[in-house]
């Protein structure tokens, strides 16, 4: 038990790097994630997947497969829902299994359930499938082509998503700006790549279906699994065990939870499904690939008066996350730079390719690598130093984007100035030998969307507490996702706070939609803030259910009374004190068990036109990057050196875990700088599907890092808090981009900058200067 | 050489002895049988996870006469006759190892599945080199690969427990 200074002051339980709750487990090997459980006479399921972009399913033969001794069930789409599914209603496209057609190599076509994986994957094979292979659209530059083939039949040309916003007058804002520039960007498909494989367990029991899972959102998918097989959310219980990262892509269902409750049902036994490596870079649903035009207007000084950003992105063959990632591309753009005139279209069109999604800062991070490389190219053009250039025009608090976003808290200026000194920016600039560069990228993002990914009027978090019977420990039951982010972690401390008790004598119960109260999960970077106010509350509940008892005691009004680190005591005269322990005890006894709730509803947010809710948040969160490179002039070869990040998150409630998430946010843009890219053959398979030739970055490649902040506090959220772990992500890639100019005065406009684009731009360059001096 | 056994379906087995965590277990087990599979299936040992099961993660890292090896990379009947450590037999009756506290204090462990073969790997290089440079540390941990950490907590982890010790005498700190 902390013993308490002056009581009321200061925190007792926030604002501290408590150790993980769950990392004993973690560190021992006792974590049990879902491919680690076993349950008895359970089976194991494949899904059979296309070997073919686009190609028409002629017909299914199963009868080989059915026979091998050991294989229990043998599925197709005749087996199963045809409703179609999807995570945006607007746009549901799926089916569990391939009707008329397969869209991709992988989509997925029929599976097995047998007694181990051996067999499987001797039935898999036995499955016989007659293809008709059509042509296939694998470049997305050429899907609105007029004699393009029609991937999906209701959706013309190609076209899964087109937005059009327009807010102030662009037009004249360019017309009347004394530099406009126009630059294009391209960026690759990147994957989320986290470490452990999706799996998912399916038991029922009559007609209540269970369903472990690799998720980060066990809402979503009950209320998915419990759509397509017509089940009231009650009969669908889902939940996760411990989680191995997820960054996005374990957010929407996989299609094993479908095929493995199907195999469930028919067998009567527990299956567990997973993919392998290559397997999950076939179901992919990382980031799009965006074909970025970016014009901007500015004045003598630098002063951005309009942009217009104009962008294509490559879907792949399903809606996925997809169509909020096509708003986010272009809605977050307006958040850092304050400009009033301002214009956004987007085509997200579908390709015979692997269906992208939400990837760690969720559709905004490649358009934010555009616009900061292209604000370096006007500084240049200026003769500005380009922090300079951004400071003019950086955010202010309280202040309204074009397209009606209210920005509250807003350390922007103070975070650039600081990426400044403590980077030694200005002596840098001057002084970096050749080949030698630093260059800086700003970041923003959401904490927490402001409207459901499906229309519902559910609250978007919520949380219970409950007290044990003589007060020695307290348990927390939240929706709330902890995919390894911590979020078990400091919701533990948050309650603790808002209890007046001690992080060490919680417990918690989370992501288990029949134990714990609904939550949307871990996506938006939402949880701090939106669980973590409902967590408040529910801490608060009790706290003031212990001081009104306790009131009575000390015969003085509940209002004089507070709690904190155990102890429940008068304001005016702390040495009047009772343990919170004991007045729980007392409670039990006289009023039955002692429960607190609370849940959390984001205020009415954002504008009117069409798109209006995607960016909405209660808050955001703002970082400037700097990052240092050396680029070998010979090779093309770029080492990081060093990187310092600075944000603007809010109050801390854990700071190590805090800084934790911008180290990984930092490492995720830079794989996707420089290394990381999914590709793919002529006819759509992918060539890369695995870790050694998807190349995320080693401990070798990881510069010197160093992750500050800046003083800051949100208003709108709990204790202040905002988010951290994808607005790190953000200004990544620009950063790094403005710095390989730096070094080199090359500038590549695509992602990843690898080795051979830098060669191969120096070259150009060294032949265009060799040709000038002629 | 192992024994072997024929079952009904005329399959092969062998039976063997294998040395884990300081106990022997005697399994049948198929020729082709990797060690990651038998040592989660057959010795419900799921500390050790798997990543690729192509050694380009380095999650089923288990060390091998104290070497860190990919136990996807190696046959169940490679492994009879060493001692194979895995995670669970890291701490000791419940007391934590110091690389394993050094992980927790350091805020290393994110979602925690590549952290059995980080620590085992950190393990590996602290016992035969107890006081290794960052470049050391980060050289030995280059064939795990971890999502969450950018490694800059792990690293301090690693060296933290270096920097507990003392350098022995003639050598380099």
């Amino acid at each position: 038990m902390t013993e308490i200074q002056s009581p009321g002051d200061t925190y007792s339980v926030i604002g501290k790097s408590v150790k993980r709750i769950d990392g004993k487990a973690k560190v021992t090997g006792q974590a049990k994630y879902t491919g680690d459980l076993k349950f008895p006479g359970m089976l194991v399921g494949k899904i059979l997947t296309s070997p073919y972009a686009h190609a028409r399913i002629v017909h299914i033969d199963t009868s080989a497969a059915e026979k091998l001794p050991g294989v229990k069930a043998v599925i197709t789409h005749k087996d199963v829902p045809s409703q179609k599914y999807g995570i945006s209603p607007a746009r549901w496209d799926e089916n569990i299994f391939c009707i008329d057609k397969a869209l991709f190599v992988g989509d997925k076509i029929a599976a097995v359930a047998a007694v181990d994986e051996e067999t499987v994957y001797k039935a898999l094979k036995m499955i016989r499938v007659e293809y008709e292979v059509l042509p296939a659209i694998l470049d997305p530059l050429k899907a609105m082509d007029e004699d393009a083939p029609l991937i999906q039949a209701d959706y013309p040309h190609n076209i899964n998503t087109e937005i059009h916003q327009n807010f102030g007058d662009v037009e004249k804002a360019f017309a009347e700006s004394f530099y406009v520039r126009t630059d294009r960007f391209v960026g690759q498909r990147a994957y989320q790549t986290p470490i452990e494989p999706h799996s998912a367990i399916s038991l029922w029991d009559g007609d209540k279906l269970t369903v472990y899972s690799s998720t980060q959102s066990p809402h979503y998918f009950q209320y998915y699994i419990a759509r397509q097989f017509g089940l009231p959310l009650g009969n669908v219980r889902v939940l996760k065990t411990y989680i191995g990262g997820g960054f996005g892509g374990k957010l929407e269902p996989t299609g094993l939870e479908f095929a493995g409750a199907a195999l469930a049902k028919i067998t009567g036994k527990p299956v567990k499904m997973f993919y392998d490596r290559h397997e999950m870079f076939a179901h992919n649903r990382g980031r799009h690939r965006q074909y970025m035009n970016l014009t901007t207007g500015v004045d003598k000084e630098g002063k951005i008066l309009g942009v217009h950003a104009d962008f294509l992105m490559d879907g792949g063959a399903y809606t996925s996350l997809g169509v909020a990632s096509a708003y986010y591309a272009g809605a977050l753009l307006t958040i850092l730079y304050d400009f009033p005139n301002y214009r956004f279209d987007m085509y997200r069109v579908y390709t015979n390719l692997p269906a992208c999604g939400a990837q760690r800062g969720h559709g905004h991070p490649q358009p934010r690598f555009a616009f900061e490389s292209h604000l370096d190219n006007i500084a240049h053009h200026l003769g500005l130093d380009p922090i300079d250039l951004r400071l003019r025009n950086a955010r202010k608090p309280g202040t309204i984007t074009p397209n009606e976003f209210k920005v509250g808290s807003c350390a922007l200026q103070a975070a650039i100035e600081k990426a400044r000194d403590i980077s030694h920016w200005d002596e840098k600039r001057k002084t970096l030998s050749q080949g030698r560069g630093i260059g800086i990228g700003l970041g923003a993002f959401v904490s927490g969307a402001g409207y459901p990914i499906y229309r519902t009027d559910l609250p978007h978090a919520a949380a219970v507490i409950k007290v044990n019977e003589d007060g020695s420990s307290a348990t927390l039951y939240t929706g709330a996702v902890d995919i390894g982010q911590g979020s078990d972690t400091i919701l533990c401390q948050m309650a603790a706070e808002a209890m007046g008790y001690s992080f060490e004598k919680m417990n918690i119960i989370s992501a288990d939609t029949e134990a714990a109260p609904h939550d949307f999960g871990a996506y938006a970077s939402r949880q701090t803030l939106m669980s973590g106010a409902a967590v408040k509350q529910a801490g608060e509940e009790v706290k003031n259910q212990l001081l009104e008892l306790a009131a009575s005691s000390f015969g003085v009004p509940a209002a004089e009374l507070d709690a904190q680190a155990e102890i429940i005591y008068v304001k005016e005269k702390p040495e009047r004190r009772r343990t919170f322990a004991d007045v729980a005890r007392e409670f039990f006894v006289k009023k039955g068990p002692l429960v607190g709730k609370g849940s959390y509803i984001p205020p009415k947010l954002g504008g009117k036109f069409k798109g209006a809710a995607v960016g909405t948040s209660p808050a955001y969160s703002f970082a400037a990057q700097v990052t240092e490179v050396e680029v070998d002039e010979e090779t093309g070869e770029v080492n990081l050196v060093e990187a310092w990040d600075v944000h603007d998150c809010g109050q801390v409630i854990n700071p190590a875990l805090l800084h934790a998430q911008v180290h990984g946010a930092f490492f995720m843009g830079m794989g996707e700088s420089v290394w990381e890219e999914v590709l793919f053959d002529k006819k759509g398979k992918i060539l890369n599907a695995n870790l050694a030739d998807y190349r995320i970055p080693t401990a070798l490649d990881m510069p010197q890092f160093h992750s500050e902040l800046v003083d800051s506090y949100e208003p709108n959220a709990p204790w202040g808090v905002k988010e951290v772990g994808e607005g790190a992500t953000t200004p990544t890639m620009g950063s790094i981009a403005n710095a390989i100019y730096h070094a080199t005065g090359v500038r590549i406009n695509s992602l990843p900058m690898s080795y051979e684009k830098v060669w191969r731009a120096l070259k150009e360059k060294r032949e265009r200067d060799s040709r000038a001096n002629v | 050489m192992a024994e072997v056994l024929t079952d009904s379906g005329q399959r092969k087995y062998h039976l063997i002895n294998l040395n884990v965590n300081g106990d022997t277990r005697t399994l049948a087990v198929k020729a082709n049988a990797l060690l990651v599979n038998v040592l989660r299936d057959q010795l419900d040992l799921t500390g050790t996870k798997k990543g690729c099961e192509l050694g380009d993660c380095g999650s089923c890292t288990v060390l091998i006469d104290g070497k860190p090896v990919n136990s996807c990379l190696v046959l169940a009947v490679e492994a009879e006759g060493h001692e194979i450590t895995t995670i669970e037999g890291v701490s000791h009756n419940d007391k934590l190892d110091g690389l394993q506290e050094s992980f927790l204090e350091n805020a290393a462990v994110q979602c925690g599945y590549c952290t059995p073969g980080m620590i085992l790997a950190g393990k590996a290089l602290l016992t035969h080199n107890p006081h290794p440079s960052e470049k050391e540390v980060r050289e030995a941990i280059s064939g795990n690969l971890c999502r969450c950490t950018g490694y800059v907590n792990i690293v301090k982890a690693i060296l933290a427990v270096a920097e507990k010790t003392a350098p022995e005498e003639g050598e380099q700190a």
